[in-house]
Formats: structure tokens, C-alpha cells, sequence
């Protein structure tokens, strides 16, 4: 199991301001959503499979979040879609060489993995969290999701 | 304000509506201007000048009366439990401020007809759900306690969701009574109809913390209520 480390708090600047399409209710993404303002862009690191059908539900593949710049360094979030479905989540990227990350490391240990999200049935539009403790690995969760729609 | 917006539109005619486009260019442009506005992270914003006490009251900005005037709303509500002005660093309304920009940015899609959205600002949503058949948006809200994991997955459809908490980094929020950080809580969320209240509540629960949080939370305001709750072990 991969783990990351929650970093940290009110950063800066980052202000990315993404947005993103859905044709219909039945979750099926298209590709016109575009992102808007600063921030680098999500990196769709798999193409999605087939064009949905109607009725299904969403696009396949995996899916890079942006490196969410925290204090303690930048936290980057992959998800992989099955059928609409988050099942799988890693991350890719995090702090892990100062002492002070090791501290943050076991103040708290993020282990996204496949059978937590199964387990509730994660078919998750958004996500919400407490910006002051985890606001880099939110962020870069959320901007998964964000790319996987886009 | 220091932190990322993300916009979902969902509905049939999501790419052929030509209001879409300048609908969503709206909704951003709304959300810099507030952050020119009130950013404690620029200097040369109006609220870093009202803390450094060089901004007369002739010269404020219209939305940042109306923001000092909701924040002493906010303070009597809650029973002080969020005050902006006992803050270390002096007075600092962000706690306020994101919630009420993504509200009054997300008007700017009320003209979208037939259009579901939400819009999600570091974590706090507000959303809208138009059709009876439409499916409600499902919110994961982190476990604080173990973020890879949710602590609950909610269905949200019209209305607004807020988490408040400081579990990995140690103690944040500070309880305005004391000047003590609040440790009862991890994480704390509130739904509610407006995401500036339900934001507000949520980290005045949180400062305030006690075993029964979530009768005064609702007894604060009507149509808000504590939807996920983790306590300190």
C-alpha cells in the first residue's frame, strides 16, 4: 500500500480553477471541458476506452490529478475509473524527505486503496474535507476527478 | 483565498447551450475579483490594508461591508464561537469569505436552464439538482482520522455541504472564548440551504466542540444539521 503524506494547510497561491462537462445524468463524460485560469492542467495518463452508451455509467481509465503544492511539497493524486466507478487510488507524489514530513507522515497516514473504496461504494462526484489538514491530497483527489470528467 | 474551485455542469444540452461558456467565465471571474478583494495572502488587497489598519471606512469596497456586516451576524449567531476578529493576526473574514464567493459566484449559472451543478471551493460545495429524476451528487467526505478513507459518502442535491476540522497537523482552529485550539473535534460537516452558513456553523461547531454539537447546531439556524462527525479518540 502506498503512503503519502497529508501536508498541509493554507498554501499560497494555489488557486486552480478547473471545470468540466457531463452530457447527461448518466455520468457520461465528454471532452469539452477545458480548464480556466492558473494552474498546470491534469494529465489524462490513459485514454478512455470506448465512447459510453447511454445507460452506462462514465468513462474508464487513469487519471492524474495536478501536484497540489503544499508547504511540505507537492501531493499528486491518480485515480484509475471503471465503468464511472473510482477503483483505485494511489498517490503518486508526495513529501517525504524532511523530518518535518515524517512527523506529518504519522500524525496521519493516507492508504487510498481499492477495497476502502469499494467497501463504500465510492461512486463519489466530489470531494469535501477539512481544508486545513489535508488540503493538498484533497485537491489533488478532487482534480483526479475533475480530469477524469474533463 | 488560497485554495482551488472545481465546477461540474451535468445536463443535456451542457455542450450546445451557448450561455454555458460565458455562464462558467462568470462564475470565475466572480471568484478572483473576491480574492483580489480579501486575500490576507496579497498585500494589496483591502482586507490586508483593513488589517494593518490603514483602510478608512470611506474607502471599503460594498462587498466587503456587507461581508464585515455578515461577519458579526456570524459572531451572534454562533454564540461567538466564530468571530473573525479574535483570530490571531487580527481581523481575517476567510472563514466566511470562501463560502459566500462560491454562493454568489455560482448565481452566475442560475440562467442555465435544465443544467445541474456544483461547485466545490477547497472542499466546500455548493450545489444545485434540477430534475426529480436527476441524480443527487455524491460527496465523499474524508475521514480525518484516515483521509484515504470517507468517513460518509453524502448525497447532496440542492444546497450546500461544509467540513470544518485540523485532525493531521495538530490543532488549528482556535475557540474564540478561550484563544485555546479546539481539540474535541476532528472534522466536523454541516449541510445546510446556503454554503455561507453551513460553512460558518461548521467551524464554529468545530471551535466549540461537546457532546451535543449536533442540537447546537441546529439549533442555530433552521435546515442545517451535522451530516458527518468524527471525534478525537
Amino acid at each position: 500500500m502506498r503512503r503519502i503524506a497529508i501536508a498541509a494547510a493554507a498554501t499560497v497561491s494555489v488557486v486552480v480553477l478547473l471545470f468540466s462537462y457531463r452530457t447527461s445524468t448518466d455520468q457520461t463524460p465528454v471532452a469539452t471541458g477545458r480548464p480556466l485560469g492558473g494552474g498546470t492542467q491534469p494529465t489524462r495518463t490513459t485514454t478512455p476506452a470506448t465512447p459510453a452508451t447511454p445507460g452506462s455509467a462514465g468513462g474508464s481509465g487513469t487519471f492524474t490529478g495536478d501536484a497540489a503544492d503544499t508547504r511540505y511539497g507537492p501531493v499528486q493524486v491518480q485515480i484509475t475509473v471503471s465503468g464511472g466507478k473510482i477503483t483505485d487510488a494511489q498517490a503518486v507524489q508526495y513529501p517525504q524527505e524532511s523530518g518535518r514530513d515524517v512527523r506529518i507522515n504519522s500524525a496521519a497516514v493516507p492508504e487510498l486503496n481499492q477495497e476502502t473504496l469499494q467497501a463504500q461504494s465510492a461512486q463519489i462526484d466530489t470531494v469535501s474535507g477539512a481544508t486545513y489538514t489535508s488540503e493538498g491530497y484533497q485537491q489533488s483527489l478532487q482534480s483526479a476527478i475533475d480530469a477524469a470528467h474533463r | 483565498m488560497g485554495t482551488q474551485a472545481s465546477l461540474h455542469l451535468r445536463g443535456p444540452r451542457v455542450d450546445t447551450d451557448p450561455a454555458v461558456e460565458p455562464a462558467v467565465a462568470a462564475v470565475f471571474g466572480y471568484l478572483r475579483a473576491t480574492d483580489e478583494l480579501f486575500s490576507t495572502y496579497r498585500p494589496d488587497s483591502q482586507v490586508s490594508a483593513l488589517r494593518r489598519r490603514e483602510l478608512p471606512r470611506a474607502e471599503w469596497h460594498p462587498w466587503l461591508a456587507e461581508v464585515v456586516a455578515l461577519c458579526e451576524e456570524a459572531r451572534e449567531r454562533t454564540d461567538g464561537y466564530f468571530d473573525p476578529w479574535r483570530l490571531p493576526g487580527g481581523f481575517d473574514p476567510s472563514g466566511l469569505v470562501k463560502g459566500w464567493a462560491a454562493e454568489k459566484a455560482a448565481v452566475r449559472l442560475a440562467r442555465l436552464r435544465g443544467l445541474d451543478h456544483y461547485l466545490n471551493a477547497g472542499g466546500d460545495i455548493t450545489a444545485g439538482v434540477h430534475g426529480s429524476h436527476a441524480p443527487a451528487w455524491r460527496v465523499g467526505v474524508e475521514d480525518p482520522a484516515d483521509p484515504s478513507t470517507f468517513l460518509a459518502v453524502l448525497e447532496l442535491r440542492t444546497g450546500a455541504l461544509a467540513t470544518s476540522g485540523s485532525a493531521a497537523r495538530g490543532p488549528h482552529i482556535v475557540d474564540p472564548h478561550t484563544g485555546l485550539h479546539a481539540t474535541k473535534l476532528l472534522s466536523v460537516t454541516v449541510t445546510g440551504p446556503t454554503l455561507l452558513w453551513a460553512d460558518v456553523l461548521a467551524t464554529a461547531a468545530f471551535a466549540r466542540g461537546g457532546d451535543d454539537v449536533k442540537q447546537w447546531v441546529s439549533a442555530r439556524a433552521p435546515g442545517y444539521e451535522v451530516a458527518a462527525l468524527a471525534r478525537a479518540p
